[in-house]
């Protein structure tokens, strides 16, 4: 991310490094210029930790019935093809919560997912190490020595991981859901790792809304590290104290 | 006093008939598991809003009840009370049994059962899950020891040492049991240090329930004799416990009630959670702790048999009531991630979960219990760990 140019506050301008980076360039308001969000990673390389990938959600942009990033979500990963579970049991990697303030009557539709935070409580508590944080900040779970136990989804304060009822088929190849492992919003990081953005951001995008935007928050000239950095924003569960990389703006 | 003589028990047909009882159940237990294991955990009552339900309240009851029976064989070893010495065999017996029926249940209602070898060979160090597994293994591994130098008198130069040292371990132990729920910062119901020590004190009660009905329904059935003096030592010390329990389930709840943040949780538990205020107030504290005090206590009960029978399978049924509203109400409380705002979402955000266990769960639970009698009864038929009499003469140092 070195190679960035610094931002040149008095006017539009694009990074030329891939079409996604460069279509993600925008101007966010006058005299704020932010920049392209991901590169692709080369397959034989590690994550970095130069990088920290994470998402910021602006509620004001996220209108109350729209689910356009959680049907997006759902198709790129294969989920809800379960044939037995029960709702209570589905899989679910992204939801829109409605909230409404029950002294002010304020209210406000925004999506939750995996928070992916700096210090994940899952991976604190898994007995085995399936839990774990890539290097970019990434948190995932290691289907291969994932034992289901479930004290993950005990720990997490967001409610974010399922665990899988049933036995499954057709799956995504980037996704290889099984049964009796624990499972969650993975930040697409195959996608993310090609220099694509996840799908939940691209569908927002294209569905008009651009209420969520992907970015390295570790680079100050990111548009989510710009935005992070010029307005408030928040934490779900600040208080936990876990630096999630996803963050809310507007609540 | 004498000197304790230990004798083998059963061989009748009560014991091949009271054998062929716990290995159906057994067998039942492990037909459930293959069932829930091949289809998966949709046929289960337990979701991604409860994840851990009926195997983990029995498997946790278990786990927690063992460090509990090996306490009688504690005080006389550590503490040096001679009455408890003869008691000591059947105690750590007792406790090995229950620790194995418990993580068997624990083991057969992981997702991914098959994978055992990975959780004994993968270990992240931060979890206590994993301290858990190492613990409950040396656990297993020192009480064998301490049986052992209790059994052959080449070894008994170590029995403090192995007494001590088991001791010592299941007071640990005990201490991450209680963290797995202690050190959950994300619920409501638990991030709590108190529930270390008030998992210590549950296991006190718990296991020393188990081990007072255990040893007199053996001395019944195998017609041996059973003093008062050991039957009235243990049952006193039973109604200390659970005393103990309330205790802290007391500053435990007023602890939360003074923290307005906690309200919510509270009231659910204590007032609005439908089953679980049920469980709470008529199965954990009427029928699982003030009942069996008065019974324990009162002068027309407290020297019946009978009675202090009922009081210790109360405080049983008392734990189970307690680790469901543990472990259940505290999952059907909703995570609080926006303070403030009703909440509403596909995925049961804001919504209070419910739970009720299928079948096969609650075969897998009882079969728990199956692995463990089955363990004692095999145990004490082939090693020498049931005294030939516990009358008061026998073990009562005061006896006159």
């Amino acid at each position: 991310m070195s190679e960035h140019k610094q931002p040149d506050l008095a006017r539009r301008e694009f990074l030329g490094r891939g079409a996604v980076a460069a279509a993600a360039g925008m101007a966010l308001a006058p005299g704020v210029m932010l920049y392209g969000v991901a590169h692709a990673k080369p397959a034989d390389q590690p994550a970095s930790s130069k990088v920290r990938w994470g998402m910021l959600v602006d509620t004001t942009k996220c209108s109350n019935g729209c689910n356009a990033c959680v049907d997006a979500c759902n198709k790129e990963h294969g989920l809800g093809n379960e044939q037995h579970s029960r709702p209570e049991q589905r899989t679910q990697y992204i939801r829109k919560v409605e909230l409404r303030h029950k002294f002010t009557g304020a209210t406000h539709s925004l999506p939750v997912m995996c928070q992916h935070c700096e210090k994940p409580p899952c991976v604190d508590v898994c007995p085995t190490g399936a839990s774990f944080k890539r290097a970019d900040g990434i948190v995932l779970v290691d289907r291969h020595i994932c034992i289901g136990c479930r004290y993950c989804m005990m720990a997490c304060p967001y409610k974010a991981r399922s665990f899988v009822h049933e036995a499954l088929t057709d799956q995504r190849p980037h996704t290889p859901r099984g049964k009796g492992c624990v499972e969650s919003c993975t930040m697409c990081v195959h996608r993310v790792d090609e220099g694509r953005e996840p799908a939940c951001v691209e569908a927002c995008a294209a569905d008009g809304s651009h209420a969520i935007i992907f970015g390295d928050l570790n680079d100050p000239n990111s548009e989510i590290a710009q935005r992070v950095k010029t307005y408030a924003s928040s934490e779900i569960r600040a208080d936990l104290g876990l630096n999630t990389g996803v963050r809310y703006q507007g609540i | 006093m004498k000197k304790t003589q230990f004798m083998e028990i059963g061989g009748g047909k009560g014991f091949y008939g009271l054998l062929a009882v716990l290995g159906a159940v057994i067998v039942a237990g492990l037909g459930a598991f293959f069932y829930m294991e091949h289809t998966g955990h949709w046929v289960t009552g337990m979701d991604n809003q409860i994840v851990w339900g009926a195997p983990h309240v029995f498997a946790i009851f278990l786990i927690v009840a063992a460090s509990g029976a090996l306490n009688v064989a504690s005080i006389g070893t550590v503490f040096g009370k001679k009455i408890y010495q003869p008691l000591a065999r059947m105690s750590a017996l007792l406790a090995i049994a229950l620790l194995i029926g418990g993580l068997t249940v624990l083991v057969l209602d992981l997702g991914r059962p098959d994978r055992l070898i990975v959780a004994m060979t993968y270990y992240n160090f931060k979890s206590i899950f994993a301290w858990n597994i190492i613990l409950y293994n040396g656990f297993l591994a020192l009480v064998a020891v301490y049986i052992w130098t209790m059994l052959d008198p080449t070894v008994k130069k170590f029995y403090k040492l192995a007494g001590f040292a088991a001791f010592v371990w299941r007071l640990i132990l005990t201490t991450g049991t209680g963290s797995i729920f202690g050190w959950l910062v994300a619920r409501q119901a638990y991030d709590a240090a108190i529930f270390a020590p008030m998992f210590i004190v549950m296991s006190f009660s718990f296991g020393l329930a188990v081990f007072l009905l255990v040893m007199m329904a053996t001395y019944n059935w195998t017609d041996r004799p059973l003093g008062d003096a050991v039957v009235r030592r243990l049952k006193n010390l039973l109604g200390v416990f659970i005393a103990g329990v309330l205790f802290f389930v007391m500053v435990y709840h007023l602890t939360n009630l003074y923290a307005t943040e906690h309200h919510g949780v509270q009231a659910f538990i204590l007032r609005d959670g439908g089953v679980f205020t049920q469980a709470f107030w008529i199965g954990q504290i009427l029928l699982g702790s003030l009942l069996p005090l008065a019974l324990l206590y009162h002068p027309a009960t407290g020297n019946s048999r009978l009675w202090i029978g009922v009081a210790s399978a109360l405080v049983i049924v008392g734990g189970f009531a307690q680790l469901s509203v543990i472990l259940i109400g505290g999952q059907a409380y909703p995570l609080v991630l926006f303070p403030g705002y009703e909440v509403s979402s596909s995925f049961y955000d804001g919504v209070v979960n419910s739970y009720s266990p299928s079948l096969p769960e609650l075969v897998l639970g009882f079969s728990g219990i199956g692995i463990a009698m089955a363990m004692m009864v095999v145990g004490m038929k082939v090693l020498r760990l049931a005294p030939a009499s516990l009358a008061d003469e026998a073990v009562d140092p005061h006896h006159k």
